[in-house]
């Protein structure tokens, strides 16, 4: 089963900068153990465009589609045989990060 | 009640989690297995009253229901589940020994009672899967509607499918956790029957602590050797023995100082002190006692006095502060404090009270405490308002009536 997992860092209560060797640590492991898909860390959600081509034609604009105090940092997907050792490895992630971790199945 | 009747009422108490259990463990899917089981026990009532009650019933249910779940894919095969089809093909499986199909009850009480569902989630599948209640008899023991109830459960089943909650007894290394989590969903419905919530129900709600003392049972059965299990369920079942002394006749709800000792039930309390007992003989051995055998010891001590003033309060302010330790929660620091009024008066009590407001100032317990401690030390007025407080915010009818004649009585 394949889940999304994704780091919530929150404006007001940043997590430390300081944990990149942490989250390559536990990244290197997440691979020994085969549960690693992919990973990747989020540029600033400043960065970020909206594109909305429904109509007659693409429309972009500046800026996340919804403007909150919670972003999305960073996203893994994983390789888990169920969510109890998701949650199990989501727990250490969060650890590793130092910010909150939301983890969601694929269809 | 026929004899059939019965027979079907004790069997779908007994079998109705071992059915649904088994049929989860073999097709891997919740939902097919509680229509299963709900068909094979409809059938029951149909087929025994003419057939006569089958020498094994929980065999002949089990069969039953894999059958109408078998029936069930392939009408719905047309949807293309090849999933479902395959599961077919292994018609011919031997039956589970019953060692087996008991660990599968404890599989399906932890998969209800998962940490990844929502609170309510877990009461209500709990009360479903496991319990066999109907959904609108669990939607009128939350007070909710039938359909917003049957969301609950169906949004909760899809997010076990979707999520893949595993259906399987936790590791050894978090399964105190899990069984932690299991006893606070018991002890919830418990609570909520003892002192229901809501002006047109029952101040007790019989059904509820009845189940729940069911379930902790099963619990027990299953895990015998877990001390906060046996707790919890002495803390049930020394709590239901008061429940006929607890509401008088005009519906009023009656303090445990004022409580006719002799309507007590005594086999719930002998068998209750023969399970404090249990665990007290481990605390000897020194295994530490969690907070279920704490407040089950304590209910413990005030069930073994006769009358209110033979109450060994300072046994029971002893293990409040045991408790205190296991569970610093401002609720338990306010029961304490009531032993406190005993030993060292209420003034003294009343200052371990007020310290509480700041965290306790929205729970109706809270003022009833403080305006009967403002009460016996004269001080009426302040007592009337928190007892007005109190009153507002209770949200039992026997209760508020028990209040609100205590407030009347203020001179």
């Amino acid at each position: 089963m394949r889940y999304l997992v994704s780091v919530i860092d929150d404006k007001d209560d940043p997590g430390s900068t300081d944990r990149q060797p942490h989250i390559s640590a536990f990244n290197e492991r997440l691979i020994a153990d085969g549960y690693w898909v992919f990973a990747g860390g989020l540029a600033d959600t400043d960065a970020a465009t909206v594109v909305d081509n429904r109509g007659e034609r693409a429309v972009f604009s500046d800026g996340p589609f919804v403007e909150s105090k919670e972003y999305l940092a960073g996203v893994w997907v994983w390789e888990a045989p169920d969510l109890d050792v998701a949650l199990e490895l989501a727990a250490e992630a969060s650890k590793a990060c130092d910010r909150k971790i939301e983890v969601r199945p694929f269809q | 009640m026929s004899d059939v009747e019965e027979a079907i009422t004790r069997v779908h108490h007994e079998e109705w989690a071992r059915v649904v259990a088994a049929l989860t463990r073999r097709f891997g899917d919740l939902d097919l297995a509680e229509e299963g089981a709900a068909e094979a026990f409809a059938t029951a009532v149909e087929r025994w009253p003419a057939d006569g009650v089958p020498p094994n019933p929980g065999a002949w249910l089990t069969i039953t229901a894999t059958r109408k779940a078998i029936d069930r894919i392939r009408r719905e095969n047309k949807r293309d589940d090849k999933h479902r089809e395959a599961l077919v093909a292994h018609d011919d499986d031997p039956p589970e020994p019953l060692g087996a199909i008991d660990d599968d009850r404890l599989r399906l009480i932890f998969t209800c009672c998962h940490p990844a569902l929502a609170v309510e989630a877990r009461l209500a599948l709990t009360l479903r899967l496991v319990g066999g209640l109907t959904m609108p008899e669990i939607a009128r023991a939350f007070l909710v509607a039938e359909s917003a109830m049957g969301q609950r459960i169906t949004r909760a089943k899809a997010k076990i499918k979707a999520a893949r909650i595993p259906y399987r007894i936790p590791s050894a290394e978090d399964l105190p956790a899990r069984v932690t989590g299991v006893l606070a969903v018991l002890f919830l419905v418990f609570n909520e029957g003892y002192l229901a919530t809501g002006p047109d129900t029952d101040p007790v709600r019989h059904d509820l602590t009845a189940e729940a003392i069911r379930l902790t049972r099963l619990i027990r059965a299953l895990l015998p050797d877990d001390g906060e299990v046996t707790g919890l369920l002495a803390q049930m079942l020394l709590t239901e023995a008061r429940r006929a002394a607890r509401v008088s006749a005009s519906g009023e709800l009656v303090a445990l100082d004022e409580q006719d000792r002799g309507a007590w039930d005594a086999t719930l309390i002998a068998e209750g002190h023969g399970l404090v007992r249990e665990r007290l003989a481990a605390a000897a051995a020194g295994v530490a006692p969690g907070r279920y055998q704490v407040l089950a010891a304590i209910n413990a001590v005030h069930t073994s006095a006769r009358d209110i003033r033979d109450t060994d309060w300072s046994q029971v302010l002893a293990l409040y502060d045991r408790l205190v330790r296991l569970d610093p929660s401002p609720i338990v620091a306010l029961n304490r404090a009531i032993a406190v009024a005993e030993l060292d008066g209420p003034e003294v009590a009343l200052a371990a009270v007020d310290r509480l407001e700041d965290r306790l100032a929205d729970y109706h317990a809270f003022h009833a405490t403080r305006a009967d401690l403002l009460r016996r030390l004269g001080r009426s007025g302040q007592s009337r308002t928190a007892y007005d407080r109190a009153i507002g915010l209770a949200g039992n009818t026997a209760e508020t009536a028990y209040l609100t004649r205590r407030r009347d009585q203020l001179r």
